[in-house]
């Protein structure tokens, strides 16, 4: 058994430990909205929190987070009030849409170290996460734009 | 919330606005529909289903709308969402006409039926950048319609002539006190015959058509709900990996599954025309058994491929006249008496879509029924090949389409390969099954932009004219063998789709031959976003940057010179320069370069600035013009356009697929690159005002961008790029 929290509900499960977190979250937890795009860390389609540090799952073995608390896009907020999906809602910035929970994951842990991050801030911290469709610039300006929210409304 | 989808199942979707846990919610949803569970939030099973379901309150006039007394405008959309804003695009056409209130407007995925039909391809798919030009008759009228039986509802109830009614914002108005909304109305207007004829507005009093409006499915984007293919879960179902040959035509000879077959979670192993499946209860599961399968492969004739081989063939076979796609003048005799010449050879490798979802279809096959869920561009020929596998009619098989998580071509299958494989796979799994590709797998695939080859020579004046040009291109066709070949190759002995691009040259030269050799190679290949395009562009805005280095004039000025008679084009190249402040000059180091292109029915110019540090590229800023006529939304038509630059890019300077010994090279993305965050240029898109014909989006923005980099490298370096992806190593 391999005991852990996903978004804030606690979940024991009778898995192969070396079964990657991307894989428990999908098909064990039903957590559809995180996504698989390569499998080996290369795109952050995957990305969710441990703990609040930003992991690619599908690279993340489910044993690794045992006790530790896992946030999800499904737990980012319960109706799409995170300052970046509010940015996100304003910039129109998905396409397709397969990345950008990724994204988003990725850019709550920028925003929560950095809450005014520079351009450069933002290339590093989400250069890890592909976009095929081609949405950087909007991400970019829609960081920007949560920073402001932030700034303005103070932290969540 | 309301606008924010339209859902079949009422019940689970207002529960699940209200931020129910997704535990809940899933046990609410089998509550509700009575134990089946499909998908966790997946769309009304089909238009039709859920029609039914609510008949006795809805309002369906025809194919494209329904409304509901609870004032919600469902628009059924005949076209995919693969990014390209089609579920925005299109229902702004109807509601626009219908005058409805745009917060209760919706979408849902149209049914395979031939009423949802491509106007003009005859079948029901997503491609060639059409999906709003094709669709601006069908959704107005669709919206003008049902507006008129709603305005003839309500003057019947009020005892009035029709025409002094008026609608705004989802209801009907008569004078100053009297209003039906549309809900108040669905059930007279349900009794109603759809008018024989309508009259669409005057343009200029649209109020959503021409503005930037939000799109519709970007909140589910936002917090997981959005339901991919990937995503769609039946009750029983198993998920299938596959280990497919390792070389295109290679035939299992025998496998070994003895390991594999005591792996947990293996619940079947079984071989299927493309390869061997590994049935389990879980992705993962399937996958490590797949990974300890042993195949024999029978490798067959291309186990010796080489791409190498293939382009030292191609440059051979170039310097042979292929067959005539154009022809003016006499371009030999013409580059004889040439004041001078140049001559040059691009070449472009084969590339994947890599789409950010990778393949996967879930099938549902029954003795009397097949159901499949998948992110198909291709309805009608994938339904048509699933019925063949499952030796069904046609009637008998549903495909409901998810969200695509990208698409640029790769999920319009000319034989359905990944859907017509997932039914093989239920076949032999007896119970439903989700087959996921991994990224190695939708790589290893095949259907890839193919390989080309131009050899292009031409000469100028004393004064600096272009006096000849002549093209060869060497390439596989993409159509033959596909459902357009017959359409599109009628009378001709070439493929249009190799050719597109060049066939078109717009400069004003006095003699031009193009020619076309088609390579057979059995790589499958397909089309790719922008097509032939994709390489047209790049070799042909290339060489006009030769010529005008050779006649020594500034490459945008040449360019404007030569397309005095081509107003749109000249249109595209002005904007893209007077915005890019092309004259102005630039930090040492640094250059700046044009290309302009017409394709999909609209003409793109872009200006690229880079900077070329160790052997580097770095493209720092892109300039997009776009003319594409009467257009829809400006946000969305801004989003391809900064899409499509991006795309382009990436493929300029990253990607590349290469074979040796008929296997793939390379494998995921850190083999086969896309454009990063940190390499990603500043981007601006300007738009032509325009009344003309409407054109494509998703796909004009690509053409341009690789010419427009390369150019710049020259600028900025004085070195040639003549291959791609760009290596300042091979730059002459």
């Amino acid at each position: 058994m391999i005991g852990f929290s996903v978004n804030g509900k606690r979940v024991d499960l009778d898995v192969d430990p070396s079964t990657p977190l991307l894989w428990i979250i999908r098909e064990q937890l039903g957590l559809t909205g995180t996504k698989y795009g390569c499998g080996m860390a290369q795109c952050g389609a995957c990305t969710v929190h441990i703990n609040g540090e930003a992991v690619r799952s599908c690279v993340a073995p489910v044993s690794r987070v045992a006790g530790k608390a896992v946030t999800t896009i499904e737990g980012l907020s319960p109706d799409l009030s995170h300052p970046l999906q509010r940015a996100w809602l304003e910039e129109d910035v998905p396409q397709c849409g397969y990345c950008q929970s990724g994204q988003l994951m990725s850019a709550a842990v920028l925003l929560r170290e950095k809450p005014r991050p520079t351009d450069d801030d933002i290339d590093e911290a989400m250069t890890g996460n592909v976009c095929r469709c081609g949405t950087y610039p909007r991400i970019r300006r829609a960081i920007h734009r949560a920073a402001e929210i932030v700034a303005k409304e103070g932290a969540r | 919330m309301i606008g924010l989808k339209t859902i079949g199942r009422e019940t689970s979707s207002r529960k699940a606005n209200k931020g129910i846990e997704r535990r809940d919610f899933l046990k609410i949803s089998v509550a509700a529909s009575g134990g089946l569970l499909i998908g966790f939030q997946f769309p009304a099973i089909s238009a039709l289903a859920s029609a039914e379901q609510a008949s006795a309150i809805t309002f369906m006039p025809n194919a494209f709308v329904r409304i509901g007394t609870d004032e919600r405008v469902t628009v059924i959309v005949n076209h995919s969402e693969m990014g390209q804003g089609v579920y925005t695009s299109l229902p702004m056409l109807l509601a626009e006409e219908l005058d409805a209130d745009w917060t209760k407007v919706g979408y849902e995925s149209a049914p395979v039926d031939p009423k949802y039909n491509h106007p003009v391809f005859g079948m029901q798919i997503t491609g060639g950048s059409s999906s709003v030009w094709s669709g601006l008759k069908q959704f107005r009228e669709a919206g003008a319609a049902a507006r008129a039986m709603l305005i003839a509802a309500a003057a019947q109830q009020w005892n009035v002539d029709a025409t002094s009614c008026r609608t705004e914002s989802g209801a009907v108005f008569n004078g100053l006190s009297r209003k039906l909304t549309y809900g108040q109305l669905v059930g007279a207007a349900a009794k109603l015959t759809p008018p024989a004829q309508v009259q669409l507005k005057d343009p200029k009093t649209y109020k959503l058509v021409g503005k930037p409006i939000k799109r519709l499915d970007t909140p589910e984007k936002l917090n997981g709900k959005a339901v991919f293919g990937i995503d769609v879960k039946l009750p029983g179902m198993l998920t299938a990996v596959i280990a497919r040959p390792p070389i295109f035509g290679a035939k299992m000879k025998s496998f070994d599954d003895t390991r594999a077959r005591s792996m947990p979670g293996v619940r079947k192993i079984a071989a299927v025309p493309s390869g061997v499946a590994v049935i389990a209860d879980s992705f993962w599961q399937a996958k490590m058994a797949r990974d300890v399968l042993r195949v024999e492969w029978d490798e067959g004739s291309m186990a010796a491929f080489s791409t190498n081989q293939m382009m030292q063939d191609f440059r051979e076979r170039a310097k042979t006249p292929g067959k005539s796609v154009r022809k003016d003048g006499d371009s030999a005799s013409a580059l004889d008496n040439a004041a001078r010449k140049i001559e040059a050879v691009y070449e472009v490798p084969y590339l994947s879509h890599l789409m950010m979802e990778p393949l996967n279809c879930v099938v549902d096959l029954r003795a009397d029924s097949c159901e499949v869920w998948t992110g198909s561009q291709f309805q009608t020929v994938d339904r048509a090949n699933a019925a063949k596998i499952a030796g069904l009619p046609n009637e008998k098989v549903q495909l409901h389409t998810t969200f695509l998580g990208g698409g640029f071509g790769r999920r319009a299958n000319p034989q359905s390969d990944f859907v017509v494989e997932a039914v093989q796979v239920a076949k032999a799994a007896g119970v439903p099954v989700k087959v996921i590709w991994t990224r190695e797998d939708d790589m290893a695939g095949g259907w890839y932009r193919p390989a080309f080859l131009h050899a292009i020579e031409g000469g100028i004046d004393e004064s600096g004219n272009p006096v000849s040009w002549r093209s060869r291109l060497v390439g596989q066709s993409i159509m033959a063998g596909t459902p357009f070949a017959a359409m599109l190759m009628k009378g001709k002995d070439y493929d249009p789709a190799s050719v597109e691009g060049v066939d078109d040259l717009p400069y004003a030269i006095p003699n031009v031959t193009v020619e076309s050799h088609q390579a057979e190679i059995d790589v499958p290949v397909q089309w790719l976003r922008s097509v032939g395009h994709s390489h047209t562009a790049f070799a042909v805005e290339c060489f006009v940057d030769e010529l005008a280095g050779l006649a020594q004039k500034d490459p945008y000025r040449f360019r404007r010179a030569l397309l005095q008679k081509q107003p749109r084009y000249l249109g595209v190249l002005d904007l893209a320069a007077q915005k890019a402040g092309w004259d102005k000059p630039l930090p040492k180091g640094m250059g700046r370069g044009i290309a302009v292109h017409f394709a999909f029915g609209s003409y793109s110019a872009h200006v690229a600035e880079v900077s070329v540090t160790d052997g580097k590229v770095r493209v720092h800023r892109m300039v997009c013009a776009i003319d594409c006529g009467e257009y829809v939304n400006p946000g969305i038509i801004a989003a391809q356009t900064e899409g499509g630059a991006i795309f382009g890019a990436s493929a300029a300077l990253f990607q590349e697929l290469t074979f040796e010994n008929g296997r793939l090279q390379q494998t995921n993305f850190h083999t086969f690159p896309v454009m990063r965050m940190n390499e990603c240029p500043e981007i601006e898109t300007h738009i032509v005002e325009s009344n003309e014909k409407s054109g494509g989006i998703g796909e004009p923005g690509v053409p341009c961008a690789a010419p427009a980099i390369a150019n710049a490298v020259f600028a900025a370096t004085g070195k040639r790029i003549r291959r791609l992806p760009i290596r300042m190593t091979e730059a002459v």
